[in-house]
């Protein structure tokens, strides 16, 4: 535990390094908030309910979108799959230390940076403009619980792609094909409330609703009592799935892997 | 004026001959960049499958202000690159490398970042815009063909003037490559769509101030035969090459303050 939590706080430090990088990500985050709030709101003067959220959920929508994008960092990861490449995973292999352990402890100290410096100000900046959704007590907590399980879920689907290096030497037409099917079937580009029924249905029957649309349904208050703790279940479900394929995949992966040179 | 055309195209053909080493990977590359690009065009047809219209905008109509806007986007990424190289150049101090050459350094940069699975999207944004033109009800005429010949063009000037902006703010911040993607992929994103359906305080900033109004939408109005629901006057759906030659020469002298300000990181 005390080991995990050492490696956290590098994950935590790494990010925390380059203070412009917090900026700038920042403006950017704000800047689509606002593109895509304005796109949405459009929709709005037709109507006053898509798939169940009215026009304040749909605007919250937006910018928790935007504010958690970072933390679930849905964007490409590559740095195992490099570490794969150049051969250094041999390294790691031989630690007394397992890579996805690593690796989960230093994403669960990176998910919090991107949490409170990526994700609090644009969300602010989106409520100085727009009436956004205010959750209940309950709501918030049960919200940060989610976005927790949502960081596994997400970096269980990443590590996963990732090992794809064993087989292949470079990643990242897998990358960007699993990129897409996340950021789209997660909800980060479009509520999957907004979905035709059919593809909805199957969205959410994806592991990719986990990461975005569950936390964010749930500060919502789209669910309540034994639906809310059900929500979080699935997430943790999903989670351990990826984290068990991931396991095998390593396994896999170690037993053929050739290093050339070093 | 030959020379740096001759330059270019030799580093580019370098660039080229080394990304067709690896066959797979280049071809999986420009498959990822082609399915990537599908993703905005879905997020508009879900938008559409919710409302007919989006403001005054048909589904078509905003499509094809899309496929203007993706194709634009992927042939100035084609041209110019996407700038995120270069944050990395300045952070390790290896800009310096370019300021004792013999060629402009915005040359240089421009120059050592093209990347041909670029060449996905752009297939991406002619495959849409393929389907939308041939389904669009378009009163075609040699104004309108004009409009288009000239429209793609301006757009990628002004889509490069705009990312050659934003890459600057990188000589003070240094470690802020994040800021290119506000200027690129959302410059794009707001290209997209049409700006009436933005606030007006945003829309004086984006699509005026810096004009991404001018990439598709003033030009999409007049091909369209549209009227303006912002009422603006009609000759300012021509001043699409106006604004790229205001735009170019405003990076320029964007590009040269930022230049003489570069302070290096050593390296």
């Amino acid at each position: 535990m005390r080991l995990d939590w050492e490696i956290a706080k590098r994950g935590w430090r790494r990010y925390a390094a380059y203070p412009w990088a917090t900026v700038a990500g920042i403006f950017t985050n704000t800047i689509f908030g606002f593109i895509q709030a304005y796109i949405l709101l459009a929709v709005y003067r037709h109507r006053t309910d898509v798939g169940g959220y009215d026009v304040r959920d749909t605007v919250t929508y937006v910018w928790l979108a935007q504010a958690i994008l970072m933390t679930v960092y849905v964007f490409g990861w590559q740095e195992l799959a490099l570490r794969i490449r150049d051969g250094s995973i041999a390294t790691d292999l031989v630690r007394p230390l397992d890579p996805q352990r690593y690796w989960l402890a230093y994403d669960l100290g990176r998910a919090p940076y991107h949490f409170v410096f990526r994700g609090f100000l644009p969300f602010v900046f989106g409520a100085l403009v727009f009436r956004l959704h205010t959750p209940s007590p309950l709501d918030a907590v049960a919200f940060l619980v989610s976005l927790a399980v949502a960081v596994v879920v997400s970096l269980g689907f990443r590590f996963l792609y990732n090992l794809s290096a064993f087989w292949l030497v470079d990643i990242r037409g897998v990358m960007m094909v699993s990129l897409s099917l996340s950021l789209f079937l997660s909800g980060m580009v479009m509520p999957l409330s907004f979905f035709p029924g059919w593809l909805g249905e199957i969205a959410h029957a994806l592991p990719f609703a986990s990461i975005v649309q569950a936390p964010i349904d749930i500060w919502l208050g789209k669910h309540h009592g034994a639906a809310l703790a059900g929500v979080i279940a699935l997430q943790a479900f999903w989670a351990l799935v990826f984290l068990g394929l991931g396991r095998l995949a390593l396994r896999a992966g170690s037993r053929k892997l050739v290093i050339q040179g070093g | 004026m030959v020379e740096p055309v001759l330059l270019w195209r030799r580093l580019v053909g370098a660039q080229v001959r080394s990304q067709l080493q690896y066959r797979v990977s280049f071809a999986l590359d420009a498959t990822g960049a082609f399915l990537i690009s599908f993703i905005d065009f879905l997020a508009v047809l879900v938008i559409f499958h919710n409302v007919h219209r989006l403001g005054t905008w048909s589904v078509r109509e905003v499509a094809f202000l899309y496929a203007f806007s993706s194709i634009s986007f992927a042939t100035t990424d084609l041209l110019i690159g996407h700038f995120d190289q270069f944050p990395q150049k300045i952070r390790d101090g290896n800009f310096d490398i370019l300021l004792v050459r013999p060629r402009g350094t915005l040359f240089q940069v421009i120059g050592s970042d093209f990347q041909m699975r670029r060449l996905g999207k752009a297939l991406q944004g002619l495959l849409v815009l393929g389907f939308v033109i041939g389904s669009l009800d378009i009163p075609w005429d040699a104004g309108r063909v004009a409009m288009l010949v000239v429209m793609v063009p301006a757009a990628i000037v002004i889509f490069g003037s705009v990312w050659v902006v934003g890459g600057c703010l990188v000589f003070w911040t240094t470690d802020g490559g994040e800021f290119t993607n506000a200027f690129t992929y959302g410059g794009n994103f707001l290209a997209q769509y049409p700006v009436d359906i933005l606030s007006t305080w945003l829309r004086r900033f984006l699509a005026y101030i810096v004009p991404l109004a001018f990439v598709c939408y003033f030009p999409a109005l007049y091909i369209l035969d549209k009227p303006d629901p912002l009422g603006l006057p009609r000759f300012v759906d021509f001043l699409s090459p106006v604004v790229a030659l205001v735009a170019v020469a405003v990076a320029g002298s964007v590009w040269r303050f930022a230049v003489r300000h570069y302070r290096s990181a050593g390296g």
